[in-house]
């Protein structure tokens, strides 16, 4: 009736688990005992679970995002503190069994439910607005994509509770992720997390791309689009090219595990390299998708706080490309050392050193922007001189590791482990963190502190530096990865530097919830009446903060790059005087409905309770053609209510 | 409004295709594909030719439905659609052919999997 | 690339087809991993039978036949909608569905044979690509027969507006989409395996 699913699953007799579950459990239900008490769930269902509102949707992302980050630094401050103290004789706190689970849940989480969100969110958010439109091309499968993304990272956190998690990397190399060797749940849970995430994100990239291709504001050319934009663009088509290779990948592993089948098998004739070919055959771009609209945000930022136009517009767009398009030429540098002869090395290490000419492009174009700007040191530009810092020396050690001959000396060691932290988190957290305080005032119409998130940049970048650093040393010493206890006694130093420097990186993750609650109690004071906080550039700085429903009254006629900057140059646009009216998509409980589901058949699957899968499916299917049949209306606004409100955004403006 | 790109088979009000062009594209498919037949099961190719032969044969036919069922063209109006296409084709070739190209090498250098569990007994 | 749409958004059906082929690109793609599975380890039967004892070609040309004459059939039942000629539609849907059936029926009777001779999916390697790679296009037709089934109704009774022409303009996309993959497993798989 319940499949493998008995009390056995949740981990009465582990400590740590279970008090990690009882933890997660406590706070779920305070929650939502809160929501309750409060009688906020009919504002919740019509405001958010519901919306399709892109700059909503956007919002919900990098909330997920924010979430999971702590999540994920839980498991790496877990990791750190066990290696601080299992050395020589001492075994630490966690068993191998449980340490795996660890390192497999923070590389997954952190990537899929950490970076993944954060930038789509940021994405969602911000493309629409800078193209001059109104929405997203589908906002129904919009919201969609989002749920299915929250449905993934649900599932995740499911596992800490019942059951366990893989025990196999954030990759799942078989043959370990095979059931000969992985017969438990763990494995399961995370290929259908990732499986339902994953048709999230493939969804998302398909609309941003026709978003980005198709709808923008008159007169918005391709070569004045802002180069946020051409980043989500470059990043969105790469999610549409490697995402189905995903999960096409885990489609066949899922198979080998539930039918029996031999792809990825010892025996039968299956070959694992098979599919570490075609993971990396996804997870090379899959580095770009995350790095791509983090570019994005240091040169709108860049531009914008230098009071310059981005220098090399141009050429910016051209490095995008090429690295969009170089990204999936490299792939096989994740397994040099698997048996691939010289010259395959050859062509794929000389291929991994091109892609760093474009991204040195890229570098210049920030630093001539900055040469002789008038420079505002808001927090979102500490991020992005910061990141210009620490990014080229994660580059220069990536270059490093393009070099097969190194590869073969460095090949999963922690200076690999430094290096993948140094570029992830040195440009695409901390793009994420300048974007999340860049655009902050546009989501919510006030500004956030400004002495804490300084705070919050000093704690990343010291503690970064702390807590990796040391890992590059441990490298070359010969220390691997994913290693619960060591006995070379003389590693335990470089490791308790480690250790403090997760200690800072917390002080800084400690900063940014701070300022998050500081700010929304001090809002009063900070709101952004203008919609310009910053002196922007670019289009989505000439709507109010925060936008309306429908973004622009009137869309925006576009006649250069840096459109509202031109417009600002050209003094006030004088208001029409008639408003046509708009229609904008109602409100639909498609997506959530679908993720709800897609959790039952989820859990269902991974436990094996066969009538609930049967079950799950024929619901989502039934969902999916109801939703198909009905006609959803649209929510008309008329020229009238239009009028007034930009009358009253007007008045606000120049009250300011 | 000016013009716009246009999507696969989708001008503004109607489709591009005609009764025409889908039956003149099933004829070409239907010869296409029995050519691919006749040169699998007869020896007209010097046979280490055929495979070659069949791909070729088998990218004209996909040409084919591309261009008189999909009715995608090279006209000026048709940027976008043939961009990703090309796109996509970028990649299907990339994965495809390093696919084969790395697992070619994999297997010539290294053991077989299934040899590796013989020798674990 | 400079004239873009200088014009400000496109209209709705061309950013409804334009967002579904980028689907279909995607679609393809994810076929390619398996095409590039089958391709290398095509020759892994592990002491089991091979394409070339298995596959019937006779089998597999009515099977091309079928799909070849449905997608002709679709392309006629979009011509006849975008002109109103309401039972031209309805019968060239009909005939659609028909062959798009035969496909499906003439593939699950070779599959039916194939296991009943000990040759199921979970034989080889080979016959695990094989399976998976052509039943995944099964998948895909059947969901396209499902898909086609729900757009007849939903024609019958909301009549040929916008959005269900629209829809319509997909499906067919979707069908043609699939013959070309078709054409590709066609020649990989059962020609270039039963030599």
């Amino acid at each position: 009736m319940l499949g493998k699913l008995s009390w056995d699953a949740v981990p009465f007799n582990q400590p740590i688990p279970m008090a990690a579950s009882m933890f997660i459990v406590a706070v779920m239900l305070g929650v939502s005992g809160l929501i309750t008490w409060k009688g906020w769930w009919p504002y919740l269902w019509r405001e958010w679970l519901t919306s399709v509102d892109h700059k909503r949707i956007g919002v919900m992302y990098v909330l997920l995002a924010l979430v999971l980050l702590l999540r994920g630094f839980i498991d790496a401050i877990m990791m750190r503190t066990q290696l601080v103290i299992a050395a020589g004789n001492a075994q630490g706190y966690l068993p191998p069994e449980h340490y795996d689970q660890i390192f497999s849940a923070h590389g997954t989480i952190m990537i899929f439910f950490m970076a993944m969100p954060f930038m789509v969110g940021l994405m969602n958010f911000v493309v629409p607005l800078q193209l001059g439109v109104r929405d997203v091309a589908f906002p129904v499968l919009n919201a969609t994509s989002f749920w299915l993304t929250a449905a993934g990272a649900l599932l995740v956190n499911i596992s800490l509770v019942v059951g366990e998690f893989a025990r196999t990397g954030w990759l799942a190399y078989p043959p370990l992720s095979e059931l000969q060797f992985s017969p438990g749940v763990g494995v399961d849970y995370y290929l259908w997390a990732l499986q339902i995430s994953g048709i999230g994100a493939l969804l998302a990239g398909i609309n941003m791309v026709t978003t980005i291709l198709k709808l923008r504001a008159p007169g918005m050319t391709y070569m004045r689009m802002p180069v946020f934009c051409w980043t989500s663009l470059a990043s969105s088509m790469l999610i549409v090219a490697a995402f189905p290779i995903l999960t096409a990948t885990f489609g066949m592993l899922l198979l080998d595990r539930y039918v029996g089948m031999h792809f990825f098998t010892n025996d039968g004739g299956g070959n694992f390299m098979m599919y570490i070919n075609l993971i990396w055959a996804w997870g090379h771009p899959e580095v770009y998708i995350l790095v791509l609209p983090a570019f994005g945000i240091f040169s709108e930022v860049i531009a914008t706080f230098s009071g310059k136009q981005l220098f090399g517009y141009r050429s910016m767009v051209l490095a995008t490309l090429a690295i969009c398009v170089l990204s999936f030429m490299v792939w096989l540098h994740h397994f040099f050392t698997m048996g691939a002869g010289a010259d395959v090395n050859a062509v794929f290490g000389i291929m991994s050193m091109i892609i760093a000419i474009p991204t040195g492009v890229k570098l210049f174009n920030w630093l001539f922007t900055l040469y002789r700007g008038r420079l505002r040191f808001e927090v979102p530009l500490l991020w992005a001189i910061g990141f210009m810092i620490t990014f080229v020396v994660g580059g220069l050690t990536g270059v490093l590791l393009a070099v097969p001959p190194a590869d073969f000396v460095l090949h999963n060691s922690l200076f690999l482990v430094a290096h993948f932290h140094n570029v992830i988190i040195g440009a695409v957290l901390f793009g994420a963190m300048a974007g999340y305080y860049y655009w902050f005032p546009k989501a919510f119409g006030f500004t956030l502190d400004r002495r804490l998130g300084a705070v919050s940049f000093w704690c990343w970048l010291i503690g970064f530096y702390l807590a990796f650093m040391p890992l590059y040393v441990l490298g070359l010493l010969g220390m691997t990865r994913r290693m619960q206890h060591y006995a070379d006694l003389s590693w335990q130093p470089y490791l308790i530097v480690a250790e403090v420097g997760a200690v800072v990186i917390f002080g800084g993750i400690v900063a940014t919830i701070a300022q998050l609650v500081v700010s929304i109690r001090t809002r009063d004071r900070r709101r952004d009446l203008t919609g310009d906080p910053w002196n922007g550039r670019t289009l989505e700085w000439s709507t109010a903060s925060p936008p309306p429903a429908y973004n622009f009254a009137v869309l925006p006629e576009v006649e250069s790059l840096d459109a509202f900057w031109a417009m600002k140059q050209h003094g006030p646009v004088k208001p029409p005087d008639q408003y046509q009216s708009i229609e904008m998509p109602r409100n639909s409980p498609n997506g959530f409905v679908t993720a709800f589901l897609a959790v039952v058949t989820g859990f269902a699957m991974i436990w094996h309770i066969w009538w609930m899968a049967i079950l799950g499916v024929a619901c989502a299917l039934l969902t999916l053609l109801t939703f198909g049949w009905m006609e959803r209306g649209e929510v008309e606004i008329s020229g009238a209510q239009l009028a007034e409100a930009e009358r009253v955004r007007l008045r606000r403006e120049d009250g300011a | 409004m000016e013009q716009h790109d246009q999507a696969p088979d989708a001008g503004e009000t109607e489709p591009l295709g005609s009764f025409a062009s889908y039956t003149v594209g099933l004829i070409f498919a239907l010869l296409l594909t029995g050519a691919s037949f006749l040169v699998s099961q007869t020896h007209l190719l010097w046979a280490p030719g055929v495979p070659a032969g069949l791909a070729v044969l088998a990218i004209a036919q996909m040409g084919v439905h591309l261009v008189f069922f999909l009715h995608i063209s090279t006209g000026p109006d048709n940027t976008n659609n043939v961009l990703a296409l090309v796109f996509g084709l970028l990649i299907v070739t990339l994965v495809v052919s390093g696919s084969l190209w790395i697992m070619a090498h994999l297997n010539a250098n290294m053991m077989p999997p299934s040899a590796l569990m013989e020798m674990r007994r | 690339m400079t004239s873009g749409s200088a014009g400000g958004p496109a209209p709705v059906r061309i950013v409804v087809a334009y967002g579904f082929w980028i689907f279909l690109l995607s679609d393809i793609i994810m076929f390619s991993a398996l095409f590039a599975t089958y391709a290398v380890l095509s020759g892994q039967t592990a002491g089991g039978p091979s394409g070339r004892e298995l596959f019937q070609l006779r089998h597999v040309g009515v099977e091309t036949l079928c799909l070849l004459f449905s997608s002709y059939t679709c392309g006629l039942a979009i011509l006849a909608i975008e002109r109103r000629r309401m039972r031209e539609f309805y019968v060239s849907c009909a005939l659609t569905f028909v062959l798009g059936a035969s496909f499906l029926g003439l593939e699950i009777s070779e599959f039916v044979g194939m296991i009943a001779r000990g040759a199921g999916p979970s034989r080889s390697a080979f016959l695990s690509s094989f399976f998976s790679l052509v039943g995944l296009h099964g998948i895909h037709v059947s969901a396209g027969l499902l898909w086609l089934t729900f757009m007849v109704a939903q024609t019958a009774t909301k009549g040929a507006r916008d959005f269900v022409r629209r829809r319509l303009l997909c499906f067919s996309l979707f069908w043609h989409a699939l013959d070309i993959i078709w054409v590709a497993l066609l020649t990989l798989v059962y020609l270039m395996g039963a030599r």
